[in-house]
């Protein structure tokens, strides 16, 4: 596919919780392997926004199209579920902020990174074996835990492990929600050095969403920034967080900065 | 297999034949039709109270209730044998409640209600298979919410099943599953065998006999058709197999039955028996031996009557 197109066209989308109008309006396009990062204040809508990106939320009005390996641009919403599940085990990759929502506690280390391979028919255990291997050494794991149940792990280790359980699959777009949220800081920095490795080596597409400015800052090319539930800037990344234009962005900016 | 004299049995017990009123039955042979329909899948039913807890196999006895006829002669094994509590208990209630008569011998049973175990005796096309189930939902252990299992059903998502051969080799080295061993059937559905022990697994597949499942606290019946493919699922490296045994069976002498240890005493003697006791006593009264058939502590003290089926009475 060429580079020149978007892998992901987003429309106005909007989502609303009875009176709440979560996300309203967004409008978008996601280039291979662009960094997004959207930011904004608890609340704003940036979960449910990206839930409506991956095809985990179905927005109340607007599109969501991807554009598939076979270079067909599709709405998400209008292909029938076993597709989307499909792509969401392949294609896609989603990070949880609780790594408890996107692990098998009580699998292996190693089961949990072979899953999306044998989700797409891999049957050859050696062979599972040693790409768990591969990733566990990538997200800088330590093999002697390859057999352990992540229950077992800190929380750090078991973000690295969802990490490599999305990324075995060799997907295209990953969604990431606070993907260091609830770390200590000396972790979340090393884990933020690790993910910006992955993501330029991989050239995979990323959407993260944080509301830390420093990890939008380190990871993103681009950033949106949202306010109860509507953009109100985007652009790149040094751009917004250098030279702010809406009232509300300079506000983020520099509370940030005082901190 | 149609209830022609419904109502004989019944009048004598008060209750209809076998049990169930007809309607239930009527129910039960729709659900169990579909089953047939799409081998392996899982139908609901709206499964009855029986006079048995669950976990006796109330799934099972309302199966066999409601494709027994008065000319069925029924079988009921339990760990392969026809003379613990449940099996004895099973055969005295469609004594009972159908009036049909009862055999031990694979060969003469038009039915076979089991749990735990197939007869060793190849089944034939004239005979039907009944299992008790107590959990039907293979996926049960990896995904608890139900709406999931039936779409990873519906879709074929299965690589989920491989994830837990998966942790078997890697926690022990090999698969070590032994029981309720999951199998594809017809090259579709996904199915939990009942808690058999692997060893059966092949005996389901291209089986003359038709296969009926039931599961009565889970309210779910499934069916194997006669003559269907179904295959133990595996890895390339690490294929299926079944149980050996590094002696055969101390009375009969088969080396291809599955076998029970039997502790003697206290000093760790032991002794492999076979599990299936009408296949093993069969083979003994055709004249085969084991090493310890001359042992006086399992001389059979009164053979039973192995040309004659019991009459309800
Ligand atoms: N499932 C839901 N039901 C009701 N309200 C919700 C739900 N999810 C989110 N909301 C509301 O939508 C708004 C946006 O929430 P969210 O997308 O989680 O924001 P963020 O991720 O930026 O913190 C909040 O007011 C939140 O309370
Ligand atoms: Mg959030």
């Amino acid at each position: 596919m060429p580079d020149d197109q978007m892998l992901l066209r987003v429309e106005g989308v909007t989502k609303s919780f009875g009176a709440v109008r979560a996300c309203h309006d967004v409008t978008f396009d996601l280039w291979p392997g662009e960094v997004l990062g959207i930011v904004g204040e608890s609340g704003s809508g940036k979960t449910t926004l990206l839930n409506c990106l991956a095809g985990r939320l179905e927005p109340d009005s607007g599109t969501v199209a991807y554009r598939n390996r076979a270079d067909e641009l599709s709405d998400i919403f209008a292909m029938s579920e076993p597709e989307r599940r499909m792509l969401s085990r392949t294609d896609w990759g989603f990070v949880h902020q609780n790594p408890r929502d996107g692990l098998r506690l009580d699998i292996t280390a190693g089961g949990n990174i072979g899953e999306r391979m044998m989700m797409v028919g891999a049957r050859h255990y050696g062979n599972i074996r040693t790409e768990a291997e591969t990733w566990m050494d990538r997200v800088e794991l330590d093999l002697d835990r390859i057999d352990a149940a992540p229950r077992t792990f800190s929380g750090g280790m078991q973000q690295r492990l969802q990490i490599a359980r999305n990324l075995v699959s060799g997907p295209r777009l990953v969604f990431m929600d606070e993907p260091t949220g609830g770390l200590d800081v000396s972790v979340q920095a090393r884990l933020l050095d690790l993910l910006r490795e992955l993501v330029r080596e991989l050239r995979v597409a990323v959407v993260i969403v944080t509301h830390d400015l420093a990890v939008a800052r380190l990871l993103s090319d681009r950033l949106m920034v949202m306010r109860d539930g509507t953009v109100v800037e985007s652009g790149l990344t040094d751009q917004v967080l250098d030279d702010p234009q809406h009232e509300y962005s300079q506000l983020l900016v520099s509370s940030i900065l005082q901190v | 297999m149609t209830a022609r004299k419904s109502k004989r049995a019944g009048d004598e017990t008060g209750y209809n034949f076998a049990y169930l009123d007809e309607q239930t039955k009527r129910m039960i042979r729709r659900g169990i039709l579909k089953a047939v329909a799409v081998p392996g899948y899982q139908v609901p039913f709206g499964s009855r109270e029986m006079p048995l807890p669950y976990g006796w196999g109330t799934g099972g006895i309302q199966v066999t209730a409601s494709i027994i006829g008065r000319d069925d002669v029924l079988k009921v094994i339990d760990q392969g044998s026809d003379d613990t509590t449940n099996a004895v208990s099973i055969r005295a209630f469609f004594a009972r409640t159908a009036g049909v008569n009862t055999t031990e011998e694979t060969a003469k049973a038009s039915i076979v209600q089991t749990r735990h175990r197939i007869p060793e005796r190849k089944l034939r096309a004239d005979q039907i298979l009944v299992y008790q189930v107590p959990i039907p939902e293979p996926l049960r252990f990896l995904e608890p919410r139900e709406t999931e299992c039936r779409k990873i059903h519906a879709w074929s998502e299965y690589g989920v099943m491989h994830v837990k051969l998966y942790e078997d080799i890697a926690r022990f080295g090999r698969i070590t599953t032994a029981y309720a061993y999951p199998v594809r059937v017809d090259d579709r559905y996904i199915m939990d065998p009942s808690p058999i022990p692997k060893f059966d697994n092949p005996k389901m597949d291209d089986c003359p006999a038709l296969q009926l499942f039931g599961a009565g606290r889970e309210k779910r019946l499934y069916a194997i058709p006669p003559y269907t493919k179904v295959t133990s699922l595996d890895f390339e490296d690490h294929p299926f197999d079944i149980e050996t045994w590094d002696e055969p069976c101390a009375l009969c002498g088969a080396d291809d039955s599955f076998l029970d240890e039997i502790i003697l005493d206290d000093k760790g003697s032991r002794m492999f028996v076979c599990s299936d006791s009408d296949f093993c006593s069969a083979r003994r009264a055709e004249g085969h031996t084991g090493p310890m058939a001359d042992d006086p502590r399992f001389a059979d003290p009164e053979p039973s009557p192995r040309e004659e089926v019991s009459h309800a009475g």
